[in-house]
């Protein structure tokens, strides 16, 4: 490793790092798309900015292109209130119209101006050492280390005098307004804050792949836990670690590094879709199964316990009766015989006495309809959850 | 060349022809089934499916090596539908939001489309030039076939628009009762999406990844706000689309320098813009000027009231009073008294006003209205 690559990786993961925080918001907020409609309609700012100062990190050219972004999200929601549209399609009118003309401007003065749409668009991380920040002859790193580094400082230091509030007017906004943390400017300050990221960011990773460093952390987060401190540090974590691999994955490749780390970003987010313990597709799908089979055990007893005849009780009739196919009738008498709740004689079944007291504690439940009548009872008969 | 030139060149020039109808097909095709989405709150989605194709491009290039335009479309149209499905298991599986799962994929397809893209550009294959249209859109690349192409696949959404009317219309409006009335509303929900996904993958070698969102919206925003039928409005989309395609591919042709992306968007924002002000029911023109009408016929109303509740006290309703005693009321103007008279409520004589009979009997109607809706 050479002193460029170590660089590079110190951005990438101070970027990743720096998007991930406001993004956790976002997604919380229900808000991750206003990142998408930010990180697109900034570039026209970018632009004149670049008209103005003729230096892609200058300060100014960041407030610039922030307040752009920020303008945005007043615009999208002008167009919100006047209730022409719905909500999300506002959004989409409003960033590619703006996109379109920071296109525009940069094509009709190609000449005069050093930025080109891939550019912006993908962001090259490769050539961020090579802008270097001199003091008075002296080398102090990359410009972009700096920029980066002191907005993901501002956004820590926020972060941390403004959690409270900001968890509040997040989570719920009539009380956040009631104890007198105003919802609008915790809105304001998150949409400023997402802003001055997505300008800083999009430089070194593009319009577009900051929408990824933004959201997908968070949204991989969000799978595995329901705690707002451990979703920022696990976010956190994720972007780190995708920021780094994807720059060796690139590096294997000889291909853009931004690419690549939204791609490893999105490796992560699947395996964690596919396998997390409780919010993963595949335990969801395993209980929605048991829920089926718990339902039609219930079912199943309900319907016992409402004949005494024995003619209704006979194994064949129930079949016909409740319109069960084989292979779920057998599971569902199986399950209830191995936990003692039926008993077969002379292919009749009858309830057990654990059986009936069961039946009635689960009629009670229909009946009322609480979920804490359900709760209890699941741990107390369901021997077969383990 | 100019606009001007543009359009007489248009007749004889085989090239601008091909360009110009492939441009305006697009735009119908989009704004047709744009207003779908537009009206099932799927808005976003076209701009993530439409990242979300960008892999498949690259992936369809690296595995053929071709660049026949058929072949990278039935790539972008089954990583779009990938991406779609994948979508629909993020926002039904889990609790991850719709506007999560949508920025997710976007983000994430076209980091890997990106990805690739450059991959590919270090490839020691020369053919590779081209596939940087994807993401901005060049219509001067279109060819014949890929017009040809464009004409079957909106002739076929149109037969199977026309086919499911019905079930597309009532699915839209009223999905549960769809479902109780027995139609299978996964296969038309299914349906529908797969045309969306089609209309984007079309367009996407006109105008390219990023931008392609808009053309789906935007000419069905604007139609929806000239009407409340969605016959009319998936017309009307359709000849908005239409004619920013054409407006937006002569702009950037009689230009240097110019990708015909960006202008069709922003001919269509002009349109979006246009139907917003001055739509005449929807309009915040007529909007605006519609409450402002309401705003003095009520304080004219409340005038009347005032004058009524005096002119109750007499016997004769038409015991003249002083103007002077309106003065402190407010919403009391000469301009409001003189219309008051105009309407026959009122009779001024010098400084007095008095109450006529119509005036009464109005005024007394109202009130009585007043109680029965509270």
């Amino acid at each position: 490793m050479n002193s460029p690559q170590i660089e590079i990786q110190i951005i990438a993961v101070i970027v990743a790092m720096a998007c991930a925080i406001p993004g956790v918001f976002l997604v919380l907020r229900k808000m991750a798309l206003i990142s998408d409609a930010i990180s697109h309609a900034i570039l026209p700012g970018i632009v004149i900015g670049f008209f103005v100062t003729q230096d892609l990190n200058s300060p100014l050219l960041i407030l610039l292109a922030a307040l752009t972004g920020v303008i945005t999200v007043v615009l999208v929601e002008f167009i919100q209130k006047t209730g022409l549209v719905k909500e999300d399609t506002a959004i989409g009118l409003v960033f590619p119209v703006l996109f379109s003309i920071g296109v525009i401007l940069i094509s009709k003065n190609a000449n005069d101006i050093h930025l080109d749409v891939d550019a912006v668009l993908l962001g090259e991380l490769a050539f961020a050492p090579f802008d270097r920040f001199m003091v008075e002859g002296t080398d102090l790193g990359p410009k972009s280390l700096w920029v980066m580094g002191s907005i993901l400082l501002i956004t820590i230091s926020l972060l941390l005098l403004f959690f409270k509030e900001l968890k509040v007017s997040t989570f719920d906004a009539g009380l956040s307004s009631a104890i007198g943390i105003s919802p609008i400017v915790m809105h304001y300050g998150l949409m400023s804050i997402s802003s001055i990221t997505v300008v800083g960011a999009f430089d070194a990773v593009g319009a577009i792949l900051v929408v990824a460093l933004m959201i997908a952390p968070a949204a991989t987060a969000y799978l595995l836990t329901e705690d707002l401190k451990k979703m920022i540090g696990l976010s956190l974590l994720f972007g780190a670690v995708s920021a780094i691999s994807g720059y060796w994955v690139a590096n294997v490749l000889d291909a853009s590094i931004s690419g690549s780390i939204a791609t490893t970003l999105g490796v992560i987010f699947l395996i964690v879709y596919l396998f997390a313990p409780k919010k993963g597709l595949i335990s969801v799908l395993y209980r929605q199964k048991q829920q089926k089979i718990e339902v039609s055990l219930i079912t199943f007893l309900l319907h016992l316990n409402r004949h005494d005849e024995e003619s209704e009780r006979h194994i064949n009739h129930l079949r016909e009766h409740i319109n069960w196919q084989e292979v779920q009738a057998r599971t569902v008498l199986n399950l209830a015989e191995k936990n003692n709740l039926i008993e077969i004689k002379n292919s009749v079944v009858s309830l057990t006495e654990k059986g009936l007291t069961f039946t009635e504690k689960s009629l009670e439940y229909i009946v009322n309809n609480k979920d804490e009548k359900i709760e209890p009872m699941k741990e107390d008969f369901f021997l077969f959850r383990g | 060349m100019s606009i001007t030139e543009y359009f007489n060149l248009l007749w004889d020039d085989y090239t601008l022809r091909t360009i110009t109808l492939g441009t305006a097909v697009l735009g119908a095709i989009c704004g047709m089934l744009g207003s779908f989405a537009v009206l099932r709150k799927q808005s976003l989605l076209g701009d993530a499916i439409s990242h979300a194709a960008l892999p498949g491009i690259a992936l369809a290039f690296l595995i053929t090596g071709a660049k026949d335009s058929g072949i990278l479309m039935l790539g972008a149209l089954i990583s779009g539908l990938i991406g779609t499905f994948w979508i629909r298991g993020i926002t039904s599986k889990t609790h991850l939001k719709s506007d999560t799962a949508l920025g997710l994929i976007l983000s994430i397809f076209f980091g890997f489309g990106m990805l690739l893209l450059t991959f590919i550009q270090k490839q020691p294959n020369a053919n590779q030039a081209g596939l940087d249209k994807y993401l901005f859109g060049q219509a001067a690349t279109l060819m014949e076939s890929d017009v040809q192409l464009m004409i079957i696949v909106t002739g076929i959404s149109l037969f199977v628009m026309l086919l499911f009317w019905k079930e597309f219309k009532i699915l839209l409006f009223d999905a549960d009762y769809t479902k109780t009335l027995g139609f299978n509303t996964k296969f038309i929900d299914v349906l529908i999406t797969f045309l969306i996904v089609l209309a984007i993958v079309l367009g996407l070698q006109t105008v390219g990844v990023v931008l392609m969102s808009a053309i789906l919206l935007a000419p069905a925003a604007a139609a929806r706000q000239w009407t409340n039928s969605l016959g009319t409005m998936v017309l009307l989309a359709a000849i908005f689309g239409a004619f920013s395609g054409v407006f937006g591919t002569a702009i950037s042709a009689s230009q240097n320098n110019l990708s015909t992306g960006p202008v069709i968007v922003l001919v269509a924002g002009v349109f979006v813009l246009f139907s917003f002000i001055f739509s005449p029911k929807r309009g915040l023109l007529f909007r605006e000027i519609r409450f402002h009408q309401n705003r003095t016929d009520l304080k004219l109303m409340k005038t009347l009231q005032f004058m009524y509740g005096i002119a109750q006290e007499h016997e004769n309703i038409s015991h003249p009073h002083a103007i002077r005693i309106l003065n402190n009321f407010h919403g009391f103007t000469k301009s409001s008294l003189k219309k008051l008279e105009n309407e026959g409520w009122i009779i001024i004589q010098g400084q007095q006003w008095a109450i006529t009979q119509k005036g009464f009997k109005q005024a007394q109607e109202m009130y009585n209205q007043k109680t029965m809706n509270e």
